[in-house]
């Protein structure tokens, strides 16, 4: 942006924030440095409007609340200004150790995408005249990464617009088109998600972010639906059932000095002639296996009876698939 | 783990001048008597640049009332006091982006475990959240898992700058080693806690995982990382295999296709009613206990690895052959 249009915005928001009346075009005009034009003049004229326009779009897309209104009931042309009410940032009194956590937060995208965003927003609390330490640390520095879609669910979630995006799953080859009114968005553990009414399957459903192929485009009208009122949106993600319970025990023999990942499952270790004795707390038998013949001969499962016939049978199932082809 | 882009939203910080102008009034009006170098080092410009804004700013004002009603302010040499702001007192309220960047980031801090001033992080999430009225009220829930007690105990030794000796297991070698580490700071990325240390027997940076530090004791001496100890980049995620790395080619099934997912792939192609996926791998023994526990995926090379899952299954079936004593 050149200095001369820089300036002349600077002096738009400056008048419209100090009257109280709506100003016409025309008022503004006689004001505000840089659109002087003769309004006699057809071209003249058309370029100050076409450039009075491009100010309030580069205004409004600042964020500044530009109001239009009639200045009275004589009035047939509509007029602007902006309430200092809307414009201002309101007063937040953040106490040092606040403002510090605050800086840190907006560090959090650093590495992310919403780090402009964020950045922006912090120098607008500078300005307020809050303090931030820029050297302040929380002990635990938390990387955070989004997925290109997070931008536009989110935009869509707070107006409330339906979304379509591609959406690939591992275990399906194609990516399918999936209709969705977003709800919002979920971090959990580590993972995002959007969570809404599916419109095909005419259901709640959530979708990683990171499956979702190429672009969100938003549908429709905005205030287009009501999420539920009071809507957990992380239950609908979660898939905790509490603690696994691990019942089982399992005795399982070690060659000396092998299987570092097993050793540190074990509650007792024993070291016996032919290895070192492990005792396993398990819950589930074909998972332990599986583990189990990860170590190939360096382990052997000895009890209980089904543990060693789960083995057993996954390592033949192995010396099967790895059997040189046949020649026909 | 997937490759994590950069979503960009919101407006660029740096090319936005007006923003910046419109925020430099309050700013300053907040500090009276600032050092111009300090200010252009909050706004990240250069000197030159907060004078050339303070030139244009100069010239501002409430337009056709004459002199005194234009931006003013004193400068003082190296310091600068605004005398007028022509309505200019207070910044632009947040926009929708700022909000939700602020908001967003403030939620993940405080559900971060083991992190410390959760009590102020809740604080300003609250004033921040009041204050931005319907903004606030972001559209994004985060939940990380719970604090674990370790995580808590090691972040507090990182802070007393200890040095701390370890229990390690190493899932790539499949080994557990005691290490003496001088502590440098501790991550969390996406759900798990990293510790990341030098480490003195490796002689070099190390970024340990909290959930297989087996064992740890907080030394009686100062942490004292060399200069040369350089933290990790980890916004591409932890493990970026390096083409130097043995590559395995594997047949997997569907049952298995979330495995491309969650560790790096250098390819994965379909092949039939499978998919043929190629990764590097720091150890053949690892890729071993890999695939081995899983069901659907058969190694395709190198032979190498081919031949010692043969010759261990074979030889592990061996050791049931005989009945147990």
């Amino acid at each position: 942006m050149s200095r001369t249009r820089t300036e002349r915005l600077v002096n738009l928001v400056i008048c419209l924030l100090s009257t109280r009346r709506f100003l016409t075009a025309a008022q503004i005009a006689a004001t505000v440095p840089g659109y002087e034009h003769d309004p006699e003049d057809p071209r003249d004229h058309d370029a100050f409007q076409r450039k009075f326009e491009r100010d309030k779009a580069e205004l409004r897309e600042l964020g500044v609340p530009l109001e239009t209104g009639l200045a009275s009931a004589f009035d047939t042309e509509h007029g602007y200004r902006i309430a200092h009410r809307e414009y201002a940032l309101p007063d937040i009194p953040l106490e040092p150790d606040e403002a510090a956590a605050v800086g840190i937060a907006a560090r959090l995208w650093q590495h992310a995408g919403l780090a402009a965003a964020a950045s922006s927003g912090l120098a607008k609390l500078r300005a307020a005249g809050i303090e931030v330490d820029p050297q302040a640390t929380l002990g635990v520095e938390p990387v955070v990464t989004v997925d290109p879609a997070f931008g536009p669910l989110t935009a869509a979630a707070r107006s409330r617009r339906a979304v379509t995006f591609s959406y690939r799953v591992p275990e399906v080859d194609e990516p399918s088109t999936r209709r969705l009114q977003p709800w919002g968005v979920v971090c959990w553990q580590g993972r995002w998600y959007v969570v809404g009414h599916d419109r095909d399957r005419d259901a709640t459903r959530c979708f990683r972010l990171s499956r979702i192929v190429g672009g969100v485009k938003a549908v429709g009208a905005s205030g287009a639906f009501t999420p539920p009122e009071n809507t957990d949106l992380i239950s609908h993600v979660a898939r905790y059932n509490g603690p696994i319970a691990r019942n089982g025990r399992a005795t399982v023999v070690v060659r000396p000095g092998c299987a570092a990942g097993l050793r540190r499952w074990a509650s007792e270790v024993v070291s016996a002639p032919d290895g070192d004795r492990l005792t396993i707390a398990f819950s589930d038998v074909e998972w332990l296996a599986s583990r189990l013949v990860g170590y190939g001969a360096d382990v052997r499962a000895e009890n209980p009876p089904e543990l060693r016939e789960a083995v057993i049978q996954q390592l033949k199932e192995v010396v099967a698939r790895y059997e040189p082809a046949v020649l026909a | 783990m997937t490759p994590q882009q950069r979503a960009p939203v919101g407006r660029p910080a740096g090319g936005d001048r007006l923003g910046r102008l419109l925020n430099l009034v309050p700013y300053l009006l907040a500090r009276p008597g600032i050092e111009v170098a300090e200010a252009a080092a909050d706004f990240r410009i250069s000197e030159k640049q907060l004078r050339e804004d303070l030139e244009l700013l100069w010239v501002c004002g409430l337009p056709g009332y004459g002199p005194g009603d234009l931006i003013d302010m004193a400068l003082d040499g190296d310091r600068v006091t605004i005398t007028y702001d022509a309505g200019i007192d207070r910044p632009l309220r947040l926009n929708p982006d700022e909000a939700l960047a602020l908001v967003v980031a403030l939620r993940m801090l405080a559900e971060t475990p083991g992190i410390g001033s959760r009590d102020a992080i809740e604080r300003a999430l609250a004033k921040i959240e009041n204050a931005t009225g319907d903004l606030g009220d972001a559209p994004v829930a985060v939940r990380l898992p719970a604090g674990t007690e370790r995580l808590e105990a090691i972040r507090g030794i990182v802070e007393r700058r200890h040095a701390m000796k370890i229990t390690y297991y190493t899932a790539a070698r499949d080994e557990t080693t005691s290490r003496t580490i001088d502590p440098m700071r501790v991550l969390m990325v996406g759900n798990r806690g990293y510790l990341e240390a030098w480490c003195r027997r490796v002689e070099a940076t190390r970024l340990f995982r909290v959930a297989r530090i087996d064992g740890y004791e907080e030394l009686d001496e100062p942490a004292a990382p060399p200069a040369k100890a350089v933290p990790h980049d980890v916004s591409d995620g932890i493990f970026r295999p390096s083409t130097e790395l043995p590559l395995v080619t594997l047949r997997v099934g569907r049952a298995s296709r979330w495995i491309t997912e969650y560790y790096p792939c250098e390819e994965v192609r379909r092949d039939g009613d499978t998919w043929l996926v190629g990764m590097r791998v720091t150890d053949l023994g690892w890729a071993q206990r890999l695939v081995l526990g899983l069901g659907d995926v058969t190694v395709l090379s190198p032979a190498a690895l081919v031949g010692q899952i043969r010759d261990q299954t074979n030889a592990a079936l061996d050791q049931y052959a005989t009945p147990q004593p």
